[in-house]
Parts: structure tokens; sequence; C-alpha cells
């Protein structure tokens, strides 16, 4: 595929708007990077699907979303927590295994969850959480509540029949759904044309009838307002898809040796980065400067150290709790 | 009180599940406009609109997942999957969402789910209608089994699992369909196994739609008949209790041989009774062969009262 080129021109939002949207994929990247990190360290165990790369999808989507609605997302959804309100501590202490994890140590760096955020995981099946995310829209609609469910998944998932099943779903019982396709144009190692015979996604979802949008998910910029341009749809209309076209940077997991696409075409995706674009056209227009841009990192850079910390310090679960949470207590 | 059959008391629960409870919606393919493949569901899409009896699309995976969500915000969704035989086409969400969730999010999210499936052979409907899995699915954490094999648990079973916070996969048996009993519709426990007969030369244990051919097998050798009724979490205490009057055991389990339910049970007798046995616990499964069509070879694959009482009756040689 031929990589297009960056993100480039005038950004069109209010400036705390685009300088709350730069610092979104700052805490990201900064905490991600820091986990790589502590991956060496064999600190994080596991598998650990880093997001770096993919930020202005998430930074974009969720500023766009209401709080009382309803997030379903994947095994790469570390972004997706923090940006919903979980906090760098609790997801950094999942990813130790501490009790004090947003999962309790039990799901680890794939499984983060928060009620409270209504942030309904950390799915790693893929394409699992596709239809949990009608369920819960359909919830929503017998129940008469206004909030729609975002669904966040990998370009991965539309081979998968729950999919299909899932957009029919959505479709024919007009559900209030907001399907976010994340597509970093590899399937694990699989590109997108080696595995589909239709490589236009949102053709798959208008074959069901439903709207669909697009964005280039490298603008955090243009993903805002596609975004909002979505829910809006739902919250009126019915279901949506959103093709968002993204570039994960780093190896799909830790055991990735990256056989399967060449280093110039990462480093060409890498020209289009989601942060030092947005950087450079915020400072074109003046609305950033080297020095808040800093400050920021900075900001990022002490909320991942604090973060670090408070896993750090963490308690172990008992192993006599093990069985605990299998069932709910009566 | 007048005897009602086996299906009209599953569609009583229904009806009573769907009055009682506005957060109750049955979902499924057929449910509504046909009135459920095998009539369960007649009338109800009439009195409750298709908001609350909701037909599906063919899409297994697609719509038990959705009733996870449903479940997940806040509703009390009741999916029928049509026979135990398409519920492979949903194993993803029932293993990896619905019966993982809880632990996985360290107890944050409780999925209030009910499955309901027709299961077991005995219909000439061959191979691949005639499977009986409620072995498998008793072998996951996090999901509770149930098999009504009685009128009354027919219509009561539902109400329980109704009311349990995690997901509940209800068997239901078109071999029993017909049965006739009553059905007070008073409350009724999914945790615990009961004795259907009482009997001291040998305990029968069993469960769902073999219960019939157990206690026919009963009567020619005096056995003691115990129902699982739920077969996860097993609940061995009758049968533990059963075995020290009787010594002797034979359990009775349409699904295969192999690592399957009768086997577990076999286990947890060795382990938790194995100074109270005279003999060594035989058991009755199907064969292991795909469900044939003929007539006299499903007979043969099947577990049938001669095959039980012939087993029992070996204990003593």
């Amino acid at each position: 595929m031929k990589v297009p080129p960056p993100p480039s021109g005038k950004v069109e939002l209010p400036v705390a708007l685009s300088l709350a949207l730069l610092a979104d994929m700052l805490r990201i990247r900064r905490m991600e990077e820091k986990c790589a990190e502590l991956y060496g360290e064999g600190k994080i165990r596991g598998f650990l699907h880093l997001y770096i790369g993919e930020e202005a999808v998430a930074a974009g989507a969720m500023r766009a979303l209401a709080p009382e609605d309803n997030i379903v997302a994947t095994y790469r959804e570390h972004g997706h927590a923090l940006l919903r309100g979980v906090s760098m501590d609790r997801i950094m202490a999942e990813m130790y295994g501490k009790r004090e994890g947003c999962s309790g140590g039990r799901g680890g760096s794939m499984h983060l969850f928060d009620a409270a955020a209504r942030f309904y995981g950390g799915n790693a099946i893929v394409g699992g959480g596709l239809p949990l995310a009608a369920g819960l829209a359909l919830a929503a609609k017998l129940k008469k509540e206004s909030r729609i469910t975002a669904c966040f998944f990998g370009e991965g998932a539309v081979a998968e029949g729950a999919f299909h099943e899932s957009m029919n779903l959505a479709q024919l019982w007009r559900l209030p759904v907001a399907y976010f396709c994340e597509n970093n144009l590899y399937a694990m190692g699989t590109a997108l044309e080696r595995s589909e015979s239709q490589t236009d996604l949102c053709a798959k979802a208008a074959s069901y009838g439903m709207a669909t949008l697009k964005a280039d998910g490298m603008d955090v910029a243009a993903v805002h307002k596609t975004a909002q341009r979505a829910r809006e749809h739902v919250a009126t209309k019915g279901p949506v898809f959103v093709e968002f076209q993204t570039y994960r940077f780093r190896a799909h997991s830790m055991f990735d040796p990256e056989l399967y696409r060449d280093k110039g075409e990462v480093e060409a995706w890498k020209e289009r980065g989601p942060l030092h674009t947005f950087s450079a056209r915020l400072k074109a227009q003046g609305d950033l400067t080297e020095g808040r841009f800093l400050e920021l990192d900075r900001a990022a850079q002490a909320e991942v150290d604090k973060a670090v910390a408070f896993a750090e310090a963490g308690t172990r679960e008992p192993a006599e709790d093990l069985a605990k949470d299998v069932t709910t207590p009566s | 009180m007048s005897a009602i059959s086996y299906r009209e008391a599953l569609r009583l629960a229904l009806d009573e599940a769907l009055e009682k409870d506005e957060r109750v919606f049955l979902m499924g393919e057929d449910v509504g406009r046909y009135g459920g493949t095998y009539a369960v569901s007649k009338g109800l899409l009439e009195k409750y609109g298709s908001e609350r009896v909701r037909d599906t699309p063919l899409s297994e995976l697609g719509f038990v997942g959705a009733g996870i969500g449903a479940a997940l915000g806040g509703m009390r969704p009741i999916v029928e999957v049509m026979t135990v035989n398409f519920s492979l086409l949903a194993l993803d969400q029932i293993v990896n969402t619905a019966a993982l969730l809880r632990h996985m999010s360290g107890g944050q999210f409780s999925v209030p789910l009910v499955v309901r499936m027709a299961t077991g052979a005995g219909r000439q409907l061959a191979a691949q209608h005639s499977h009986s899995l409620e072995g498998w699915y008793a072998h996951i954490p996090g999901i509770r089994i149930v098999a009504p094999a009685t009128v009354e648990d027919a219509r009561g079973m539902l109400g329980a699992a109704l009311a349990d916070p995690d997901p509940v996969l209800v068997f239901e048996y078109p071999a029993l369909f017909e049965t006739k009993g009553e059905a007070s519709g008073g409350k009724v426990d999914i945790a615990s196994s009961k004795v259907r007969r009482e009997g001291s030369r040998v305990t029968l244990v069993t469960y769902g739609g073999c219960l019939p051919k157990a206690m026919q097998a009963a009567e020619q050798v005096d056995g003691e008949v115990i129902d699982l009724r739920v077969l996860r979490p097993l609940d061995m205490a009758p049968v533990v209790g059963s075995l020290k009057k009787t010594r002797r055991a034979v359990v009775v389990d349409e699904g295969w041989r192999s690592g399957g339910l009768a086997a577990e049970v076999m286990a947890r007798i060795m382990e938790q009774a194995f100074y109270e046995l005279d003999a060594p616990v035989a058991r009755v499964c199907s064969e292991e062969v795909p469900v044939p069509y003929a007539k006299h070879l499903e007979e043969a694959a099947l577990p049938q009262t001669e095959k039980i009482v012939a087993a029992a009756q070996g204990l003593f040689a």
C-alpha cells in the first residue's frame, strides 16, 4: 500500500481542545514506552500489545463520547482505558498483576476493566467484543437510555463471523452503537490484502445497510470530528461503522520479530506519526510553543513515574482468594 | 392440581418470567412469529410484543453475545439457542466471555444471562441434531448448568436461573416434552440433586432425558434413583448418602463415555465414598459413535432401560 502524505493544514479546533488531545496522546505514548521498558525488565509479563503509533484514534474518539456511554475494546486497549478515565496507577498495577490493578490483577494487559468508567474490557478474542457491544446497545435501547456504546476493534476482526453477525443485528434492530474500526493494515502479521477479498472495509458494513464514515487515523483532529459525527448519527439515527486508517509502529506483541513488513514501510508511516505531525501543525499556527509541549510531556512523564511507583508498591492477592469471583457471592 | 406436560411447564415458566419482571426478554431463532421450534413460546409474541419476544437471525454467536451485553446493560435476557447442536456456533461467547467476565474483571462484572437449549437424542434426527454436550459445558467454571428432568423443574428452574446473578445454561429435553406431571409453581432450587425413587440394592445416578429410563430400571433392580438436576456445581451429598445404604452405583449419562460427565461423577464417588463401595462403579453412556438415523441403530447407541438393568445386575455377579 502506498503511504499517504502526512496530515497537514490548519487544525480547526479550539486551542484548549487541541492541547488536551495532544496531552492525551502524550500520556498514552509515555505510558506505553515505559511498559515496553518494564517488559524488558520482567516486571510485566504475558502478552503486551502496544498502541504506539495509533494514539490519535483513542484520543480523538474518546473526547467525542459522553460520560454515560459504554466502551468495549480489545487486547490493545491501554490507551482507551486511560483516556476513558481509568487511572494510570491502576492500569500499571494491573500490568504488574497487583491487587490494586483495575481488574485486581486477574486480567493483565489484555483485560483492563472498569465498571465506574463503563469500560467493558479488554476482550482478547478478535471480534469477541462486537456482539457484546450490540447487546449493551440493545439494553440501552430497551431501557430508553440516551447512552450509546462505542466498540473499538482492529481490521482483523472483519474476517470473523462475529463482525458480520453484529453488523446485521445492529442495523436490523437500529441499535445505538458505533463500531470504530482501527485499521492498522495488519492482522497480527497478515496484511489486509492477503486476507480479505474485499479490502474496502466500509463496503462490508454498507452491505448491511449501515451508515459508514472514514477518517485518517493519524490525524487526531480528523478522528475527533469524525467521531463526533458518528456519535451524533448513532444518537439520532442508528448504528454507524467508522474506519480509522492508522498504523502500528511497534511489533504486534513483545514476541513478534516483524518478519512480515519491511522497515522502510514502518519508517514511511512514522513520517505520519500522530504526535509530531499534530505538534508541528499546532506550532505552525501559533497554538503551541516548544515550552508548552515540554510542559505537557513532563506532566505525562511524571504521571508515568507515579504510576510505576504505585504499581511497585502494590500488593499481591493472596492465593487463597483464587476462586473468589468465579461466581457472584450470594 | 391437574397434571400438565413438560412443554406446557416450560411455556408457563416463560410467561411468568415475562409477566413478573420487565427487564426479562426472550430472544432466539423462531421464538416469536413461529411460536418456538418446539412450540414452547407459542402465544408469547402476541402477549408481550416483538421487543420482548424477539426473533433473531440465524446468528447464534451474535445473539448469544448480544444477550451477554444486554445482561451487562441491566436487562435479564433469556436467550434460546434452538438446540445444543447449534450452541457450538456460540461457544466462543459462552466460554470466552460469559463464563470468564466476572473473574477476569476482578469481580466487577457479573453476567445475569440465561441460555436455554434443547438437547439429547431419541427422535431419529441423526448425528448433527442428537448431541448431548451438557458434560462439556459442565467443565467450565463460571457458568451454572441445570437439567430439568421433571415437570416441576421444567416450570421452576427458569425463575431460579433468572434470579442467579451469573450465567445459567438450561438444558431442556424434547424426549420429555410430552411427559405429564404436577407443577405447583412453587420455588425450586438450582443447587441440589434429589432422590427421585428410594431403593436399597443399587444407586442409579442420572439426569435429564435418562431419568425415566433409570426409573424403569430401578423397578427391576430395587434401585435408588438420584436426579443430579444441576450439573455444575455438582451436589454429591445425596449420592454419597445413598451409597452408604446401597454400596453399589451405576451412573447413567446420554453423553459419550470418554471424558464425560459420568466419568466425573464416578471420580467423585471414588474420592468421597470409596470405602462405602462393595463393587466398582459402573456406567451406562452413549456408545462412542455419531448418533445414527435408523431407529434400531439409534436405540443401540443410547442408554436404554435394559442396559441399565444389566449394568446394575453386573455389580452382583
